[in-house]
């Protein structure tokens, strides 16, 4: 009898440089043709076996490895093994398409591994053609690859792979790095290339409704090592005990979205006012953003949603003035309440000092923002430069520590903490010098539901302590839960008035707004009575 | 077979095998840097421009390449004149065969697109694969950094953090901010290297190649003519008396 495609026998491995193992005393196996959803808490080393899997983690400094783990038989790690068989090909498909290109051509890049096999010139292009069709990518192969979308990007990474023929598919949560328009057009293109091959699959996904359907079973690692829960999708999520583990170790079910955590107050006064922005690139035919007026109220979170390259990220760098628009201007417009009086000096141009104590910034990778090489040096960065003293610092980081649950890792690099972690630590950051205004770029792109949770409850905690929240998203729940306002961007413009007017006038904005209606008055009626909290968002399991 | 046309296909310089340009501009540069001499250099220099029409090269794209060459070639004069006690030929002689030396490599890259470059570096001169397209997927990173400057500098800014008015202070900022760079450039240069990695790059096995590059004889008589014009420049300024040894 063949042996499975996946085996591991009591496998761990521990990284190299670190105390603890990734992955400990795993026993699994995965018959050809088996397709794998693999669960488990961030930290319980999903993304590890993958990679170990890929053959990435072959170097002999790599770190150390326990047990056995084997791919169609051979060991996984051995160095000419497991990659020169022909049956034995694992492709693996990354969470960040931009990182996993390597070549600058649409077709050089799905030539590349095919001319890492040695296969002959003849069949090469032949081959990259089928692919690319098969993807639905109909673009010349000397298009760009950096002129490709997020989900385009994605789905040539999937002809890549493809190409060469991989009896087993890895997947590292494939959709998580794209907007929504993206990850439904990958998910579509794996169904239709893995779901009708046969080939084995594993994949990782913290949400499970995008892929589960792609699975014939799911397998839950243990946080602290071995396999928590093992079966098919129906078996596995019916049970209630491995549902509540599941929901701690915050992997998104699928199950109803988080509910609505409406404002305690009325809005405030205006925060910030942005008139006739508009933002030009040099070089670029049309206006990143274009004319733009629109008001952030302190006490209410104001979401800017729209496609990829509509100019949403520019509109917040300059509402955050981070970039200076070519015309029109953002007026700051608060003039009490907050602890310093705001300098009478054109906001555009505030120094960085004056305008920390002011605006708060999230950048959308935590890691272009960390300054400090502890994560308490991190939260004392923006009170210091407010210019508070030391006492009044030390307070404000212990504070935070202590909020956010980051209080053991105070004395850790910023850089290795987990993705959920450099999150909140960066939220935090950026509230540490008490600004009245906070700019958020895509604040929970990626995050498990747990890591969500806990950032949406940040935020209407803020909101309700009176700042004004502003973020960019995609995020649909995000914006069901929190926003007061929604500013739609198409092409820099905005588009959501066109939208309102069309619709009744008297209308709440959404029909999830039960109760608050568009007046803030009539808003507190319906408020939670207790601090809304992340459990409380989360319905039981079906 | 198959042939992907590149961009740069469509220049008659842009057709010749990368390879025998870059041994072509090799030994201009060998040629003139055995002799400092006026006739040498001009000769060389004269038929390099002689030719440029015929390269397809157009002169815009080479301005905006070369144009620092001949400000390069007048300082070198100018600060000859005023700081050495060398002679009007001596000086124009050097001034000359920097531009002649230079020249030719502009051509090169002005011509070539970097994947066919490193495709004839493995394929003709046989460089280590891992070398030339490691080289060429770190080449495709660099834009990259230009934004990761700015994004450095407006975290900076978003956090509070400013050079004040000292000069000391300035320069701390740029350094740690350079030191920022680098490490978001080797982040980067790393995840690639895992991509290129998991793709089943390895220096050890066997490659194919996608792109082949082809040697025809015009890419022969290119280098065998370059040899002549500059071997022939050399015995002219030997006749003519000018030939003035510089190495050896």
């Amino acid at each position: 009898m063949a042996a499975p495609a996946v085996e591991a026998r009591g496998w761990g491995w521990r990284h190299a440089g670190r105390r603890g193992f990734a992955v400990k005393d795993l026993d699994l196996r995965v018959e050809h043709g088996e397709r794998v959803l693999l669960l488990g808490a961030s930290g319980a080393g999903k993304s590890t076996l993958l990679w170990a899997l890929a053959g990435l983690l072959r170097a002999p400094d790599a770190g150390d490895e326990e047990g056995l783990l084997l791919v169609d038989g051979a060991p996984a790690g051995g160095r000419d093994s497991a990659s020169h068989s022909p049956f034995a090909h694992t492709g693996l498909v990354f969470q960040d398409p931009s990182s996993a290109i390597v070549m600058g051509r649409v077709g050089d890049e799905v030539a590349f591994g095919l001319e890492n096999r040695a296969v002959p010139l003849t069949e090469i292009w032949p081959r990259v053609s089928e692919v690319l069709t098969t993807v639905g990518l109909r673009y010349d192969l000397l298009h760009p690859t950096d002129r490709l979308s997020g989900g385009e990007q994605q789905r040539l990474v999937i002809a890549d792979v493809l190409a060469l023929r991989p009896a087993i598919w890895l997947l590292d949560e494939p959709t998580a790095n794209l907007d929504p328009p993206g990850a439904a057009m990958v998910r579509a293109t794996l169904r239709h290339v893995v779901g009708e091959s046969g080939a084995t699959l594993v994949l990782v996904e913290h949400r499970v409704s995008e892929l589960v359907d792609l699975v014939t079973r799911v397998v839950v690692l243990e946080s602290g090592g071995g396999v928590m829960a093992d079966g098919d999708p129906r078996q596995v999520f019916g049970n209630p005990s491995t549902c509540s583990a599941l929901r701690r170790a915050g992997v998104w079910l699928p199950e109803a979205p988080p509910g609505r955590l409406a404002p305690r107050r009325p809005a405030g006064p205006p925060v910030i006012e942005a008139a006739d922005v508009t933002v030009r690139y040099e070089g670029a035919a049309h206006p990143a953003v274009d004319g733009i007026d629109l008001i952030a109220h302190s006490g209410q979170v104001l979401a800017v949603t729209g496609p990829n390259g509509s100019g949403k990220t520019t509109l917040s760098l300059v509402l955050a003035s981070l970039m200076r628009p070519t015309s029109g201007e953002v007026r700051w417009r608060a003039t009490e309440g907050g602890a310093h009086v705001p300098p009478s000096k054109p906001y555009a141009r505030w120094r960085p000092r004056e305008l920390v104590r002011h605006v708060g910034t999230v950048f959308q990778d935590p890691e272009h923002q960390f300054v400090a090489p502890t994560v308490a040096g991190e939260l004392a960065v923006g009170p210091r430069r407010a210019g508070q003293d030391a006492r009044t610092v030390d307070a404000r980081v212990g504070e935070l520590l202590e909020r956010l649950g980051l209080g053991a890792l105070a004395a850790a690099n910023p850089y290795t903490l987990s993705g959920g972690e450099q999150r909140r630590l960066s939220a935090a950051s950026a509230l540490a010098a008490r600004p009245q205004l906070l700019v958020l770029d895509e604040p929970t792109f990626g995050q498990d539901s747990r890591t969500w949770s806990e950032l949406a409850a940040l935020l209407a905690e803020e909101r309700d302590a009176g700042r004004a929240v502003l973020t960019v998203t995609h995020d649909e729940d995000l914006v069901r839960a929190l926003a007061d306002e929604e500013v739609v961007l198409e092409d820099g413009r905005r588009v959501d008035e066109d939208r309102r007017d069309a619709s009744a006038p008297s209308a709440p904005a959404a029909p999830w707004e039960i109760g608050p209606g568009s007046t803030p008055a009539s808003r507190p009626a319906q408020a939670p009575s207790r601090r809304p909290s992340p459990t409380a968002t989360q319905m039981p399991a079906p | 077979m198959m042939r992907v046309e590149t961009p740069f296909a469509p220049t008659s310089l842009g057709r010749l095998n990368p390879a025998a340009k870059l041994i072509a501009a090799a030994v201009v540069m060998i040629g003139l840097l055995v002799t400092a001499d006026v006739v040498t250099a001009s000769i060389v220099l004269g038929i390099e421009l002689g030719l440029l029409p015929a390269t397809g090269v157009s002169l815009s794209r080479l301005a905006r390449r070369a144009w620092p060459l001949p400000v390069a070639a007048a300082g070198v004069a100018v600060a000859n004149l005023i700081a050495s006690d060398a002679s009007a030929a001596t000086i124009s002689a050097i001034s000359l065969r920097l531009l002649a030396i230079a020249l030719p490599g502009v051509l090169v890259f002005a011509s070539t697109d970097a994947v066919d470059f490193a495709d004839s570096l493995v394929q003709q001169l046989h460089a280590p694969a891992r070398f030339a397209y490691g080289a060429l997927a770190a080449y495709r990173l660099l834009p990259m950094l230009s934004t990761d400057w700015d994004t450095i500098h407006r975290a900076r800014r978003a956090r509070g953090i400013d050079a004040g008015r000292s000069p000391v202070g300035t320069v701390r900022l740029f350094l740690s901010g350079v030191y920022a760079l680098l490490v978001a450039a080797i982040r980067r240069g790393t995840r690639l290297a895992v991509a290129m990695d998991s793709r089943g790059f390895d220096a050890r096995r066997p490659r194919s190649a996608a792109r082949e590059q082809v040697v025809r004889p015009v890419d022969r008589w290119l280098v065998a003519g370059t040899v002549i014009v500059v071997a022939g420049a050399n015995v002219a300024a030997v006749v003519a008396g000018t030939w003035h040894p510089v190495i050896l």
